[in-house]
């Protein structure tokens, strides 16, 4: 496997510049005779397929719902980081370079965090112009808010729904271009495989989910946009559609799987109510700027939040990191939170839950100015818990959010295949080991709109527009063997429906594989999870048929790559016998529990690279340099 | 607690539709409503029955998938709420719900409780954006704009696009969907060089779609879950008429 990353070298600060320049480029009137398959059109699939239907190219986009603006970027809530220095804080494209290489643990590459930096700027400028209403201050000018792992005011904002706006605002931009005919739009389409000859992405298989019809779509490059993984433990942040097949289905067909074990926990969510839940909810990290995070001093402290007195509670983040108080970064606050309720002072029916509180905020600032900065947050947990977040502090668990590993991309965002790239969440480029909050916007927005236009016709240019044809032999088998798994999952007629099955893994994983992980617990998820797979295709229920609309046919597939994929996550966490951001092994820890990690001996990317179905993955490794940063033992306090 | 659901059941967008009942036992308050319509379809799968389609993602009330029509209520029971959002302390023990799919001729009906709103989609692709390449904005700092339109202009640009005012109009009118684009872009001053012909060419486009015009009931605002104002269908119907008079065909004058 071919790991050749094509960082430029040279000065960091030049470096995106001088790539530019060197980047050949599509002549206008070729540009035309292009096409490119974009899956997904989330913040990074809809920026993309905007800004390269602009230039020229022809664009065929697809979503799995109903319209492109579903995507689960719009559930984003808190803000988009940005190097302006509106502030005046002494922010800069050095500090947010800096601020996001810490935060993610010295596990990502230099050259790429810097780049992610610099365009943070143009984003904000880009999303301006479309007229998204960001908040601003009575002078007219945008507003700030203050996010973990920085010490300086940075993330821009739209009230408590930043991703929608954002969203809306790619959304448009697509929308313009499809009334243009630049972009063909495929809504309810479903990409079941990608078509691969020799190393080389041809285009793609899809399934049109309301007449279960299956067809073909050749391309000169494909882009993949298919967001994260992190409903492998079916209990997540994320909505219930996300899943990890575009990305699992490319793995197998020659796309590197770079760091699967890097999973974010987010700190502040809703804790789990009852065995039938389907979803947690994430309340924004945002509410650390103005909430306070403690649970009882006392064990088994089981009174009520009001009667505990302030002597008897424990701020613990603003205990143990003073500098950075509750706005340690997302992986610090969630271990803390765990070990206050391992220790057995959680609070809440579980026990698994600590105290958000706002009440010194609201003294200080009143109710309104809360209400202004929060206001739809606080009224979405009061629809959830039937609790008033004004009078009584939130209750808030980890929960599982984002994934920071993804398909291995080089400097230019293409993938171990040729002519496939990968954008947004669904690559593993820029957050290392720990993602910051309000990074994911920006690196979306950055790889669709501002790096992903200029790399991709270095590619194109190099290859003849429309070389791939649906007659061809290869998009003929593939399709043939996405045909047979849709067959053998309708076959196998057992009586337990695919969401047992999900349901079971997402508890190996959180348990083995969650916030905290031990070899032992490792090799015995390495054992369960074959097992569970093996009783799924004995005992799944598909009903329906395979040429209708069928809801429960899509989700058992999504779930039968889950099933396949945990695996590798799980392996992934085994071999990196270090701690790093999220990924915290007990073996690994320092005296005061925090993530320790060997640098000598992982300071490098692990690629996954498949090898059959009935044989371990093979691993492969990209060593990360820093030649700017010197890697430090990450300190918040 | 119990409840019987009567659920509207379609095949397909021609086949004929009826209500079915169901009965759920244990549910407990803390379930989402979506939740028991999950077990309902767990309890069909099993017995290798098709289960109840329904549209639904991200179950926080922002991505606009779910909607029905709960006891002739568009997203159920409570204001400025989506369905995933309800939850069942706001039902007790014995309840029988009607849970019916948008009703609207620009909806059809895929399956069961899921419509097809690609509608909107296209009233949107008429004009509701600002036409801006990549790449080519000022810094945004250079174009300051008073908090109060910010914020009028944020109240606008809530819409998840649900189709819910639509469902609860009388005449399946799409006004507030689309006043609220026209609104949310027309207030800004980067919306000003297209916000006459954005007005008439959204609302040409609305109606061919086949939504039906506004007679004041308000019923839109009432089901709406992020509580956008009907002040919004006031100004895109001045818009309208303005653009009558500042327009001459495609040019803004």
């Amino acid at each position: 496997m071919n790991l050749d990353s094509k960082t430029p070298s040279g000065e960091i600060h030049t470096a995106w510049d001088r790539h530019k320049e060197d980047l050949r480029l599509v002549s206008p009137a070729n540009k035309r005779t292009y096409t490119v398959v974009v899956v997904g059109s989330g913040l990074a699939g809809a920026s993309a397929s905007a800004s390269l239907a602009e230039l020229g190219y022809k664009i065929h986009c697809l979503s799995f719902h109903d319209t492109p603006r579903r995507a689960h970027s719009i559930a984003a809530q808190g803000g988009i980081n940005a190097a302006k220095n509106y502030q005046n804080d002494d922010d800069s494209v050095w500090r947010l370079f800096y601020d996001t290489v810490k935060g993610g643990d010295f596990r990502s590459r230099e050259y790429n965090v810097y780049r992610l930096a610099q365009v943070s700027v143009n984003i904000i400028d880009q999303c301006v112009a479309q007229g998204i209403p960001f908040a601003r201050e009575y002078g007219g000018f945008l507003a700030n808010r203050s996010f973990g792992g920085a010490l300086v005011s940075r993330t821009f904002y739209a009230r408590g729904q930043t991703g929608q706006q954002l969203l809306l605002g790619a959304y448009q931009a697509l929308s313009a271009q499809i009334a243009a005919g630049g972009v063909i739009m495929h809504n309810w389409t479903e990409m079941l495989d990608v078509v691969v000859e020799k190393g080389q992405a041809r285009g793609v298989i899809i399934r049109d989910l309301r007449s279960g019809k299956i067809s073909r779509l050749a391309a000169d490059a494909v882009v993949l946009a298919s967001g994260g993984y992190a409903n492998v433990f079916y209990l997540s942040t994320n909505a219930k559609k996300c899943n990890v097949t575009s990305t699992y289905r490319a793995f197998k067909r020659g796309a590197g799987f770079a760091n699967p074990c890097y999973t974010q926990i987010h700190p502040t969510c809703i804790p789990q109510s009852g065995e039938h839940q389907s979803k947690l909810t994430l309340m924004s990290e945002s509410l650390r700027n103005d909430g306070r995070v403690w649970v009882p001093k006392e064990k088994g402290d089981r009174r009520p939040a009001n009667s505990i007195l302030e002597e008897e509670r424990d701020y613990y983040l603003e205990r143990i990191y003073p500098t950075f108080g509750n706005l340690v970064p997302r992986d610090v606050a969630s271990r803390a939170a765990k070990r206050v309720c391992d220790e057995g002072r959680g609070i809440g029916p579980t026990k698994y839950g600590v105290y958000l509180d706002f009440a010194s905020a609201i003294k200080r600032l009143g109710e309104d100015t809360i209400r202004d900065r929060y206001g739809n947050l606080f009224e979405m947990y009061e629809r959830i818990t039937g609790e008033n977040p004004y009078k009584v502090p939130m209750r808030i668990y980890p929960a599982s959010h984002y994934t920071m590993g993804g398909l291995w991309v080089d400097y230019n965002l293409m993938s171990t295949i040729k002519g496939m790239f990968v954008v947004g969440e669904a690559n593993f480029s820029d957050h290392g080991a720990n993602r910051l909050g309000a990074s994911a916007l920006m690196q979306g927005l950055a790889d669709g709109y501002f790096v992903l236009p200029y790399t991709i016709g270095n590619y194109l240019r190099r290859v003849k527009a429309g070389f791939s044809k649906t007659e061809d032999a290869c998009f003929a088998k593939t399709e043939e063997e996405v045909t047979r798994k849709i067959t053998r999952l309708l076959a196998v007629k057992g009586d337990k429906p695919a969401d047992h099955f999900h349901r079971k893994l997402g508890e190996i994983i959180w348990d083995y594989c969650g916030m905290s992980r031990s070899k032992e617990g490792l090799k015995t998820a390495l054992e369960e999870i074959p097992e569970l797979r093996k009783a799924f295709w004995e005992e799944v229920s598909v009903p329906g048929s395979a040429d209708s609309f069928n809801p429960s046919l899509e989700y058992a597939g999504r779930v039968a790559d889950f099933l396949e994929f945990g695996e590798i996550m799980v392996r992934d966490a085994l071999e990196r016998e270090e701690s790093c951001g999220a990924h915290f092994r007990q073996e690994y820890s320092t005296e005061d529990s925090e993530a320790k990690r060997n640098d000598e001996d992982y300071s490098h990317v692990t690629v996954w690279e498949y090898a059959g179905d009935d044989r371990a993955p093979r691993c492969h490794l990209e060593h990360l340099e820093f030649s700017y940063i010197l890697p430090s033992q990450r300190s918040y306090k | 607690m119990k409840i019987k659901l009567h659920i509207w059941r379609q095949k397909g967008p021609s086949a004929p539709g009826k209500f079915h009942l169901y009965e759920v036992d244990d549910v407990t308050d803390d379930m989402s409503f979506l939740e028991v319509l999950d077990v309902l379809n767990e309890k069909l799968v099993a017995k290798g029955e098709e289960p109840v389609a329904f549209d639904h993602d991200c179950r926080e009330g922002i991505c606009g998938s779910c909607g029905a029509i709960v006891n002739g209520q568009a997203h159920g029971p409570g204001s400025k709420t989506t369905l995933c959002q309800v939850h069942m302390r706001s039902f007790k023990d014995g309840d029988v719900l009607y849970i019916e799919p948008w009703r609207a001729t620009a909806f059809s009906i895929i399956r069961d409780l899921v419509v097809d709103r690609s509608s909107f989609d296209r009233i949107i692709q008429a004009g509701g954006y600002i036409s801006v390449r990549t790449g080519s904005a000022q810094d945004a700092n250079n174009l300051p704009i008073g908090k109060p339109l910010a914020d009028q202009a944020f109240d606008a640009a809530a819409c998840i696009g649900c189709g819910a005012c639509v469902a609860a109009c009388p005449n399946a009118a799409a006004m507030l969907f689309a006043s609220a684009k026209i609104s949310h872009l027309g207030l800004l001053p980067q919306g000003q060089p297209e916000r006459y012909i954005r007005v008439q060419e959204m609302v040409t486009t609305m109606d061919e779609e086949g939504f039906g015009s506004c007679s004041n009931h308000e019923e839109c605002e009432a089901a709406c879950p992020k509580d956008i104002s009907v002040d919004f269908i006031a100004r895109m119907n001045r818009d309208l008429l303005l653009s009558a008079l500042l327009t001459r065909g495609k040019e803004d004058v």
